[in-house]
């Protein structure tokens, strides 16, 4: 092979403290096409924006481009390096035409008038070369998913870009848009580009990799070229730790089974959730795992009526229930805590009694409406000592509090109903240690005295950790569930298959 | 619950210590945000008072400052509710204008007079739900709904009087207009308007602090998405907001009609709309709402009383006191920014 197009030495990029990338080395040439893979967090988009210059990395690390070091900064760095990306959002603007996005930002312009023709001809032959089916004046708006796509590879193009960086380029494509896709970026490598492809699809990497490398945790854990790239080498690579000590699982999970609490029965939201069904048990700790998009959030949203549903139905203790509102789930004993308590979880101005007490203020209430403060006061307080929230009191702003014990605030509310069903979002995100390994005894606690539980994580050790089984989502569907047998334990490896597909290449 | 033992001890007394320095610091900040326009109110009084040669301080005038700021006090309780929410109600003068109208027309007739007072305010509570409605079941932008009933409402007010000004020298409690309660016979008393505008601040306090309504509000205010996954009926709250400053609006309508013994629907409440805003905000209410007490407001609006009346006093002319206010609104706004900057928002 020639000579690396792309060198990085070293790179590192620390966030207040906590290390997203470790000195990496990554090595990229000319007319190949570089698959990167790595769990949710691993590091990828870290990675990426470091070479848009989104991000600044560390000092000490190096970057070269075809030998020559370089040093990207701001947003048109990457572009002026060389470098354009294609984000999984696309970035173009709608309401402008096709030749007005690629030249967005370098305009044509004579004697300060826009040269409109100039420019439709200066990208006709781009589109040509792309096979586009679509003309420069065409509005944006009006193309479909794919042939945006399209622009968007046109736009980078037309930069002079040698190194084409696709961020999951599949995920909003039908099937046959995607294999013209995958047609184009060879042709692209036949004319010497270097392509780095993230994705978590395993059929596509196979389809199209040259090369593969793995990221765990922020630092390259492997590179393995064609001939070696096999699935369970891959998965072995990302998720390969070990699960620690410090999850909790004391309750029986086999104590409630039986008595199945909470029922959702071929859930779809025509969209993003594609008829889903499962059911939580009394006393259980269900793990629902998958990639980020898989649909997991939303079926939850489904189930607690946050979002209107397109069929499919709940049934709660066997009957069936009609949840159309937030309020009537948590009036039926159904509780949601959501994977982003500062949008749409925590009053961060108001007061962690008042952010504790939001969902049971009517239930107290004297003549149905004036607060009861003296419960309220006293419930705050039974919940500051039951989580060990450590805060100076109950009356200061839920804002001020470290992430964990926002998050056990937010926690106190949902268990102030009492709940049936407890429906966990990433519960454990943005949460230090200490603070996660108190929430996992509470989920435990929880389990003990009845509660069916549902967990959503992308936490593959504390999904192994915490939970009984589980229920594994792949692109709107329920792929499959792993389940805990007396002698096989769940392994990452199981879950990883399901969550990307995989077990139809390996069968 | 948690035995985890180890976890807990090892970090706490930084933390307590540092708990303590925050909540001690964020008392300050409170006090900061709901006494902050006190001393401006104070400091404002005390230097009319000189500049005036001693003509502010006296029983008189204060007693006009405190009636001049009845009726704005009133519009700017239900617009702290609406503020409260994130939102804005543009359309308070309109509504106040055509609740005189009809609560006039009204008490011409010699069987129905007496009525006339609650239809006022029935009139405005109707237009205030008209635009809740419209923002919280449509999902209408609240300066648009309201910046269109500024304008519509205004038209039915000129259409309830054929456009002429409705006079009524004989109206039905005439005397909340013009009267005042004697406290101590000869020594004190206080207008009936201002006593008026007191009891609907002290309302709005127990409504905001002492009902599940007023954590609601605050709650929808604060954070609209995560109020409805916590099951609160935001557009409840909504139309209520909307509906209680369309009908502090019409009472505010009825205060003027009792006062002037008339009522012109083109005039009447020109422009009210933006004292009452700028009441809300010099009384430390964010403008996107969640943060703030009706106890600012009624500084708030005092401050904008005290400010007309003292420019006069002290004989600013006409001009330079919308320049001096325009200014004044400004630096509220100044001042909104930098208190949340300084907040637990982030």
């Amino acid at each position: 092979m020639n000579d690396p197009i792309l060198e990085m030495r070293g790179v590192s990029k620390t966030f207040f403290g906590i290390k997203a990338l470790r000195a990496v080395d990554l090595t990229v040439y000319a007319g190949e096409i570089h698959a990167l893979m790595g769990e949710n967090g691993a590091g990828k988009s870290t990675l990426m924006k470091i070479l848009s210059g989104a991000y600044r990395p560390d000092p000490g690390g190096e970057i070269r481009i075809e030998g020559h070091p370089v040093r990207i900064e701001g947003p048109l760095g990457g572009r002026a390096a060389g470098i354009s990306i294609i984000y999984q959002e696309l970035s173009l603007a709608p309401n402008l035409s096709v030749a007005e996005n690629i030249y967005l930002g370098r305009e044509i312009s004579r004697a300060g008038l826009l040269a409109r023709s100039a420019m439709r001809e200066g990208v006709g032959p781009i589109l040509k070369r792309l096979g586009a089916d679509f003309l420069p004046s065409t509005l944006v708006a009006h193309l479909s998913m794919g042939q945006r796509q399209l622009v968007e590879i046109a736009r980078a193009l037309h930069a002079r870009s040698k190194i084409l960086i696709m961020d999951e380029p599949t995920t909003s494509l039908s099937a046959a848009e995607s294999e013209r896709l995958f047609a184009l970026i060879r042709q692209l490598r036949s004319e010497g580009l270097a392509i780095i492809y993230i994705s978590h699809r395993m059929d596509e990497v196979y389809a199209l990799g040259d090369r593969v490398t793995v990221l765990r945790d922020g630092r390259l854990v492997g590179s393995l070229d064609k001939p070696d790239i096999r699935a369970d080498t891959i998965v072995r690579l990302m998720v390969g730790r070990d699960v620690s000590s410090f999850y909790k699982k004391d309750h029986d999970p086999d104590a409630g089974r039986g008595h199945p609490v909470l029922a959702a029965i071929d859930m779809a939201d025509g969209h993003r959730v594609k008829g889903c069904s499962l059911t939580v048990h009394a006393g259980e700790v269900v793990g629902l795992a998958g990639l980020i998009g898989a649909g997991r959030t939303e079926l939850a949203h489904l189930i607690i009526g946050a979002a209107p549903r397109t069929s499919g139905g709940l049934e709660l203790e066997g009957r069936p229930i009609d949840i159309r509102t937030p309020g009537a789930a948590l009036e039926a004993g159904i509780a949601y805590l959501t994977e982003d308590r500062k949008a749409l979880g925590l009053f961060l101005d108001m007061s962690c009694l008042d952010n504790i007490n939001l969902a049971v203020l009517g239930r107290d209430a004297r003549l149905g409406w004036v607060l009861d403060r003296d419960k309220a006061r006293e419930r705050a307080d039974r919940a500051f000592a039951g989580l060990s929230i450590r805060a100076a009191n109950v009356g200061v702003p839920a804002g001020g509090l470290s992430g964990g014990n926002q998050q056990k605030v937010l926690l106190s509310r949902l268990l102030a109903i009492a709940p049936k069903v407890l429906i966990l979002d990433e519960p454990t995100r943005g949460v230090d240690v200490g603070a996660k390994s108190e929430i996992y005894s509470i989920i435990d606690n929880l389990a003990k005295v009845g509660t069916a539980i549902l967990v959503i994580s992308s936490d593959l050790p504390e999904i192994i950790g915490i939970c009984d089984r589980v229920i594994v989502m792949r692109a709107g569907h329920i792929a499959g569930e792993v389940a805990r047998g007396p002698t096989s334990p769940l392994t990452q490896e199981d879950i990883m298959a399901l969550a990307t597909g995989m077990e139809h290449l390996d069968a | 619950m948690p035995d985890n033992g180890a976890a807990k001890s090892e970090p706490a007394p930084a933390t307590t210590n540092g708990a303590a320095a925050e909540t001690k610091r964020q008392r300050v900040r409170m006090l900061i945000s709901a006494l902050g326009m006190l001393p401006v109110l104070l400091i404002l009084c005390i230097g009319f008072h000189f500049l005036s040669e001693g003509r502010f301080f006296t029983g008189q005038n204060l007693g006009i400052v405190l009636q001049q700021a009845a009726v704005n006090t009133v519009l700017a309780a239900g617009m702290t509710f609406v503020i409260l929410t994130g939102g804005i109600d543009l359309s308070v003068g309109s509504i106040l204008a055509a609740s005189a109208m009809a609560g006039l027309t009204l008490s011409k007739l010699p069987e129905l007079g007496m009525l006339w007072l609650p239809v006022s305010v029935l009139t405005g509570l109707g237009f205030g739900i008209v635009n809740g409605a419209l923002i919280a079941l449509l999902r209408l932008p609240p300066f648009i709904v309201t910046l269109g009933s500024l304008t519509a409402v205004r038209g039915l007010a000129r259409l309830l009087g054929a456009d002429t000004t409705v006079f009524n020298p004989s109206i039905p409690y005439a005397f909340i207009g013009n009267g005042s309660l004697t406290l101590i016979p000869g020594v004190a008393s206080i207008p009936w308007l201002s006593v008026i505008a007191l009891l609907v601040i002290f309302v709005s306090w127990l409504v905001l602090r002492r009902t599940v309504l007023g954590v609601h509000i605050y709650a929808v205010g604060g954070n609209e998405s995560a109020a409805r996954l916590a099951g609160i009926k935001v557009w409840a709250v909504l139309i209520f907001v909307y509906g209680i400053s369309g009908l502090f609006a019409g009472l505010g309508g009825a205060m003027q009609a009792a006062r002037l013994y008339a009522a012109n629907g083109l005039q009447l409440g020109q422009s009210y709309e933006l004292d009452a805003i700028t009441a809300v905000i010099l009384g430390g209410t964010s403008f996107v709402g969640g943060i703030g007490s009706i106890w600012g407001t009624l500084i708030g609006a005092l401050i904008i009383a005290v400010l007309s009346n003292g420019l006069i006093l002290i004989g600013v002319s006409d001009i330079w006191q919308y320049v001096i206010k325009g200014l004044v609104i400004i630096g509220a706004v100044a001042l909104d920014r930098y208190r949340l900057q300084g907040s637990a928002r982030t």
